[in-house]
C-alpha cells in the first residue's frame, strides 16, 4: 500500500513543487545573470538582491486582467497555455535524481517511475508540447501571433529530427532506453557520455537551445518583428503560464542531458576509489549541480549571442546538424560493431 | 475488472472523440479531437502492456503526423462552405458502401481469429526480455521482409513527394 500509492505520490508532489519553484527562480537567475554580464544590478528592491522578485512577479500576474479577443477561439485559446505547460512537468516523470537509497528504513529510488522506454516517453512527450505554439498562434486570431506559431512549429520539427538522432547514439553506446539504466551505463563504461560521444553532446545541446525557443534561436518572439511573438494577445495568468512553460522546458533540456551525458547523479570520476571521500555529498546534489551547470550556459548564451536570421537557422538546422548527427550515429554503430 | 474498467473507459473515450472527429464543422477543432483520439489509442497499448508502442504512437502519430496535418489546415482556406454537388446523396451512398465492407472486414477477421488455432510465434523462442527489444527481435527475424518492404515503400514516396514538389531539379 504505501509502496504502491503513498511513496509515489509524495514523490510526484515533491517533484512539482521542487520544479515550479525552480522555474520561478530560474527567471529572477536569468535577470540576475544578464545584469551582470551588462554591468548592471538586476532586479534589487523586492527583498534582499531582489531575491523575492519571483513572488512579486507571480502576485503581479495574477491580479492582472485576464483579457480573451472578441474573435479569438474560446476553448483553444484557453487550452493553449496549459496544452504547452503539461508536457514540460511529465517529462520529470522519468528523470532519475539519484539512485536506490534507504529512507527511513525503506528502499526508495530517487526517480518518480523507472520505464523501459524511458528516453522515447522524453522524446515523445516533448513533440506534443509544439501544439501549444501551434494553437496559442491559430487561436488568438491574430496576425503576428500566427505567423510567430508557424516559424516555431516550423522550427521545433526541423530540430526534433536533430535531437532526436543524436538520442539514438546515446541509446546505441547504453544499450538501453530506461534513463537509470542509461546512467548506470555511464558509471559501467568509467566515462561520461559527453566524453565518447562530444559531437552528439554538441548537436544535443544546440537543438535544445532550438527546442526550448532560447537565444540566439529565440525566432517565436522576436520581439523586434513580431510584437512579442505567439503570445502577444495573452495577458495576466495564461501569459505566465507560456513563460513558466519556456523555463520549465529549459530545466527539463538540462536535466535529460545532464543524464544522458553528464552522468546523472554520479560523482565526478565514479570509478576513482581515491575519491571516495566525495560520497558525503548525496547523489541528487550533484545532479542538481550538473543541471545547474546547464541552465547557467542556457542565460550565458543568451546574454552573448545575437539571434539568428530564420533561414541561417533552418540551413543550420538541416544542412548542418541533421548531417554530423546521421554521420556520428554511422560512426558510433560502426565503432561499436568493431569493439564487440 | 480493474482493467475491464479502465478498457471500456478508454474505448468510450475513444470512440466518442472519433465520433467528434467527424461531425465537429471547425477543421481545426476537429484536428485537435484526432490527436486527444491518438492519445487515448496511446494509453490503450498502455493497458495492453505494450509501452514501446504506446510511446510511438505518441511520437509518431499525436507528436509528428497530425502536427502537419495542423500545418495543412491552418495554411488553407477552409472557411468557404463546399460547392453543391449535383447528386446530394452521392456521400451517403458512398459511406453506407464504406460502412458495409468495414462492418464484412471486421466480421471476417472475427470469425476467422474464433475458428482458427493458437498460432505459436514463428521461428525461435526470443531470447530477449522487454517490450522494446522483443518488437525489435520480430522485426528483424519473422518480420524482416515486410519490414524492408515497408520502408522501401516510404523511400520511394518520400523521392516522389520530392520530385513532384520541386518543379526543376
Amino acid at each position: 500500500m504505501i509502496d504502491q500509492f503513498v511513496i509515489p505520490l509524495l514523490k510526484i508532489v515533491i517533484v512539482l513543487n521542487a520544479t515550479l519553484v525552480a522555474v520561478s527562480y530560474m527567471v529572477l537567475l536569468e535577470r540576475k545573470v544578464i545584469a551582470w554580464a551588462q554591468s548592471r544590478l538586476g532586479p534589487m528592491r523586492v527583498g534582499p538582491y531582489g531575491i523575492l522578485q519571483p513572488v512579486a512577479d507571480a502576485v503581479k500576474l495574477m491580479i492582472k486582467e485576464d483579457i480573451t479577443p472578441v474573435r479569438a477561439d474560446r476553448w483553444v485559446f484557453t487550452a493553449a497555455p496549459i496544452i504547452s505547460m503539461v508536457p514540460a512537468l511529465i517529462v520529470y516523470a522519468v528523470i532519475p535524481f539519484g539512485p536506490k537509497v534507504s529512507l527511513f528504513g525503506r528502499q526508495v529510488s530517487l526517480s518518480i517511475t523507472d520505464v523501459n522506454v524511458g528516453l522515447l516517453y522524453v522524446v515523445s512527450v516533448a513533440s506534443v508540447g509544439v501544439y501549444g505554439i501551434i494553437l496559442a498562434g491559430y487561436a488568438s486570431n491574430s496576425k503576428y501571433p500566427l505567423l510567430a506559431s508557424l516559424r516555431a512549429s516550423a522550427q521545433l520539427i526541423s530540430y526534433e529530427v536533430a535531437v532526436t538522432l543524436t538520442l539514438v547514439s546515446v541509446v546505441l553506446m547504453a544499450g538501453t532506453l530506461s534513463m537509470v539504466s542509461i546512467v548506470d551505463a555511464q558509471y559501467n563504461g568509467r566515462v561520461w557520455f559527453a566524453f565518447v560521444q562530444p559531437v552528439a553532446f554538441v548537436v544535443f545541446f544546440i537543438g535544445a537551445l532550438a527546442e526550448t525557443n532560447r537565444a540566439p534561436f529565440d525566432m517565436p518572439e522576436a520581439e523586434q518583428e513580431l510584437t512579442g511573438g505567439f503570445h502577444t494577445e495573452y495577458s495576466g495568468m495564461r501569459f505566465a503560464l507560456f513563460f513558466l512553460a519556456e523555463y520549465a522546458n529549459v530545466i527539463v533540456a538540462s536535466s535529460v542531458a545532464t543524464t544522458l551525458f553528464l552522468g546523472g547523479w554520479l560523482r565526478p570520476f565514479p570509478n576513482v576509489a581515491m575519491l571516495r571521500f566525495l560520497g558525503f555529498i548525496p547523489s541528487w546534489t550533484w545532479f542538481l549541480i550538473k543541471s545547474f551547470v546547464f541552465l547557467y550556459i542556457f542565460i550565458w548564451v543568451r546574454a552573448t549571442l545575437p539571434r539568428y536570421r530564420y533561414d541561417q537557422l533552418m540551413r543550420l538546422g538541416w544542412k548542418v546538424l541533421i548531417p554530423l548527427a546521421i554521420a556520428n550515429l554511422v560512426v558510433t554503430g560502426i565503432v561499436k560493431v568493431l569493439l564487440s | 475488472m480493474g482493467q475491464a474498467i479502465a478498457f471500456y473507459t478508454l474505448a468510450a473515450f475513444i470512440l466518442g472523440f472519433a465520433v467528434l472527429v467527424v461531425t465537429t464543422k471547425d477543421t481545426v477543432h476537429s484536428v485537435l479531437f484526432l490527436v486527444l483520439d491518438f492519445l487515448f489509442v496511446a494509453a490503450l497499448y498502455v493497458l495492453l502492456d505494450a509501452p514501446f508502442l504506446a510511446v510511438i504512437q505518441v511520437l509518431v502519430y499525436a507528436g509528428g503526423i497530425v502536427v502537419l496535418y495542423l500545418f495543412v489546415v491552418m495554411l488553407v482556406n477552409l472557411k468557404r462552405p463546399p460547392e453543391a454537388h449535383h447528386d446530394p446523396h452521392r456521400r451517403t451512398k458512398l459511406g453506407l458502401f464504406l460502412a458495409v465492407a468495414v462492418l464484412l472486414e471486421l466480421g471476417a477477421i472475427a470469425v476467422y481469429q474464433t475458428t482458427r488455432p493458437v498460432l505459436s510465434v514463428p521461428g525461435a523462442p526470443m531470447p530477449v526480455t522487454g517490450n522494446t527489444e522483443q518488437v525489435g527481435w520480430l522485426l528483424y527475424t519473422s518480420y524482416l521482409i515486410p519490414f524492408e518492404i515497408a520502408s522501401m515503400l516510404l523511400l520511394v514516396a518520400m523521392i516522389g513527394a520530392i520530385v513532384l514538389a520541386k518543379r526543376e531539379l
